[in-house]
């Protein structure tokens, strides 16, 4: 019902993968987006979340790097590994006869890469990082909502505001699944990540990706991307990093795939990222089917209370 | 390996978590929406009034209730005209709201809603002006007609406008609310009827009034039952009170305008006040129940549990399917534990 992009085959469709695994929280993608895409400042607040102080995506951080901090045994399952530092007195203790089978928990590793263990004297803090941005998903409910044909598909396969057309209806707000578009408040307009569609025209790579120190954020075209991070899965897997997983690769998932999708090394929900997103607009048929069937029963009851009896 | 761990014993703390509701620092997954309740639940109230009203307006018309016609034709055109100044002042940029018809768009309810307006309004006030002035009959009658066909379809397509969002309590209601919106219409419509004609005109709004009500009430009732947890807003909380209000005013007004139906023998003076109180509860009871719709659908999309567990839970019912349960967390408690 709802056409894939139209562009398929003028040329490839691009993205961002992100792996969160070798991301360092140093918010460089969210300083160069906002510098590049003149992103107005919206707030200068300290949250007590950990180092994250933008806390979102909306309509003036179109990039957002969530930071994760959990102790063993709180959320990821504690494997029983040997440990470094004092030993504690909560979980290891029975772990070890069992730890082997249990599936899904990241536990702490020593072997893992830096920046995703961090390990003191009270036991295994870990702490994961993760820059979130507009999925540019393949069935976009924020584009299919649009009354006024603002949002659009470009030529890249990517999900685009045009700020010249955009009346400030809102209706892509809460129709977007992952809450990443918003209103800018003394604009009126809706606004979200446009994948750098002024660089893309000039062959640039977007600004978040050409900053990223450690190339957390991957740019190129999604079937490229999407090879990449299937082995970069079956590699941190072999090396014991049973918690990673991608999120967003599917095209057969709610939204048709996601046009930026991540690794990520625990739940989405974790993250702030909905598990199963579908896209609101696969149900439209239906919905228009039960309000013809309503309208038709609103008819029929004033007919009828006008001649329904004597 | 699972035989040695039951043996310890079944109070054995369990080595995976027991399914528990995760989130980002207890932060909101989706963007709530940011349509203000006054121009957008008024609008779904207005537009419900409107809508219904036509189609009252022209049977009224057809059976010679005439004063009934001239209320419910003037109270479309009024709630249309309302309805249009609302939706405009809610636009970020109001100045371009005219670019809501530059292009015709099958999937956006809002796009198809602007263009049902455009033709709709116009032939609401063209009815209501004829009717009230008694000239240009012809014209009068082709509005009448148009609104009265028009109508329904404007009484019901907001039910779809808010459900095609990604907010659970609205969306995932879209089975019963087309049903519950034009019920909440038709006894908004009614209500107007018995407020505004004379008792002997008063028996089809009062019936139309009644019909609403029931279908109103009986519809929530199902979608709540068949919600469950996502229908969570619509029973705490202000959202949760404003629905109980809207349920309360909405008997209420029955109870009174059955009392009123039956009351044939009383004085004209008596039965116009029973007529104006059973309208004036019903007119209440719709514009509670909208105004606590739309905060319920707010309230969901700030709750981040509202979205996770829903999707949580057709992920684990999928896995049990394919056979992957020791995927999820759920299932790799049922696989060692039992």
């Amino acid at each position: 019902m709802i056409p894939e992009t139209e562009y398929d085959a003028a040329q490839p469709r691009v993205g961002f993968f992100t792996d969160t695994s070798i991301c360092i929280g140093c918010k460089a993608c969210e300083v160069a987006c906002k510098e590049w895409n003149h992103v107005p400042e919206d707030g200068l607040t300290y949250t007590g979340m950990s180092y994250d102080n933008t806390q979102g995506l909306g309509a003036d951080t179109w990039r957002h790097v969530a930071f994760i901090e959990n102790r063993s045994g709180a959320s990821a399952v504690d494997l029983g590994m040997p440990e470094v530092g004092a030993p504690t007195d909560t979980g290891g203790a029975t772990g070890g006869e069992t730890g082997g089978e249990a599936a899904g928990g990241g536990g702490v590793r020593p072997d893992l890469p830096p920046g995703d263990a961090l390990i003191d004297g009270e036991g295994d803090l870990r702490w994961l990082m993760s820059s979130d941005v507009c999925k540019h998903c393949t069935h976009a409910a924020c584009l299919d909502v649009c009354p006024t044909g603002s949002l659009f598909r470009t030529e890249f396969g990517t999900v685009v505001v045009q700020e010249d057309i955009c009346n400030g209806c809102g209706y892509c707000i809460p129709a977007c699944p992952y809450g990443v578009i918003d209103q800018r408040k003394d604009d009126g307009r809706a606004w979200k990540c446009t994948l750098c569609y002024d660089r893309l025209g000039v062959g640039m790579e977007p600004a978040c990706a050409q900053a990223c120190p450690t190339d957390s954020i991957q740019f190129g075209p999604l079937e490229e991307l999407r090879e990449r991070a299937a082995r970069r899965v079956e590699e941190l897997h072999g090396k014991g990093v049973d918690a990673a997983r991608l999120y967003g690769h599917d095209p057969d998932d709610g939204v048709g795939g996601d046009g930026a999708f991540f690794l990520l090394l625990d739940e989405p929900e974790a993250y702030g990222l909905p598990p199963d997103p579908v896209v609101t607009t696969r149900d439209l048929p239906a919905m228009w089917r039960r309000a013809g069937l309503a309208a038709l029963g609103l008819a029929a009851g004033v007919v009828a209370a006008a001649w329904g009896r004597p | 390996m699972a035989e040695r761990r039951r043996r310890r014993g079944r109070d054995e703390r369990p080595m995976v978590p027991k399914a528990e509701f995760r989130s980002y620092y207890g932060l909101p997954i989706l963007n709530k929406p940011v349509w203000s309740a006054p121009d957008i639940a008024g609008y779904l109230f207005l537009g419900g009034l409107a809508g219904a009203s036509s189609a009252l307006g022209a049977v009224a018309e057809v059976r010679g209730d005439d004063a009934l016609a001239r209320v419910s034709k003037s109270g479309a055109a009024a709630a249309a005209v309302l309805s249009l100044g609302a939706l405009v002042h809610d636009l970020g940029r109001p100045t371009r709201f005219l670019h809501m018809l530059r292009v015709v768009k099958v999937t956006s309810p809002m796009n198809l809603g602007s263009w049902l307006l455009s033709a709709y309004a116009p032939a609401a006030l063209t009815a209501a002006g004829s009717a009230l002035t008694g000239r240009l009959r012809p014209l009068g009658a082709a509005g009448t007609a148009g609104a009265a066909v028009l109508g329904p379809v404007v009484a019901s397509y907001t039910a779809v406008l808010v459900s095609d969002t990604a907010v659970p309590a609205w969306h995932d209601a879209y089975r019963e609310m087309p049903f519950v919106f034009v019920g909440s219409g038709a006894m908004a419509a009614g209500g107007l009827g018995l407020v505004g004609a004379p008792v002997g005109e008063q028996g089809i709004a009062r019936r139309v009034g009644l019909m609403g009500a029931a279908a109103e009430v009986v519809g929530l009732h199902v979608m709540e039952r068949r919600l469950g947890m996502v229908a969570e807003p619509y029973r705490t909380g202000r959202p949760g009170r404003l629905m109980k209000l809207g349920e309360a005013l909405a008997l209420a007004g029955s109870a009174v305008a059955v009392v009123g139906g039956v009351d044939k023998g009383g004085s004209g003076r008596r039965r116009r006040t029973t007529g104006v109180v059973a309208g004036a509860l019903m007119l209440a009871a719709s514009a509670c129940t909208r105004f606590g719709i739309f905060a319920a659908g707010v309230a969901s999309a700030e709750d981040p549990r509202a979205t996770v567990q829903p999707q949580r839970e057709r992920l684990r019912r999928s896995s049990v399917t394919t056979g992957e349960g020791a995927t999820s967390r759920e299932g790799a408690t049922t696989g060692t534990g039992g």
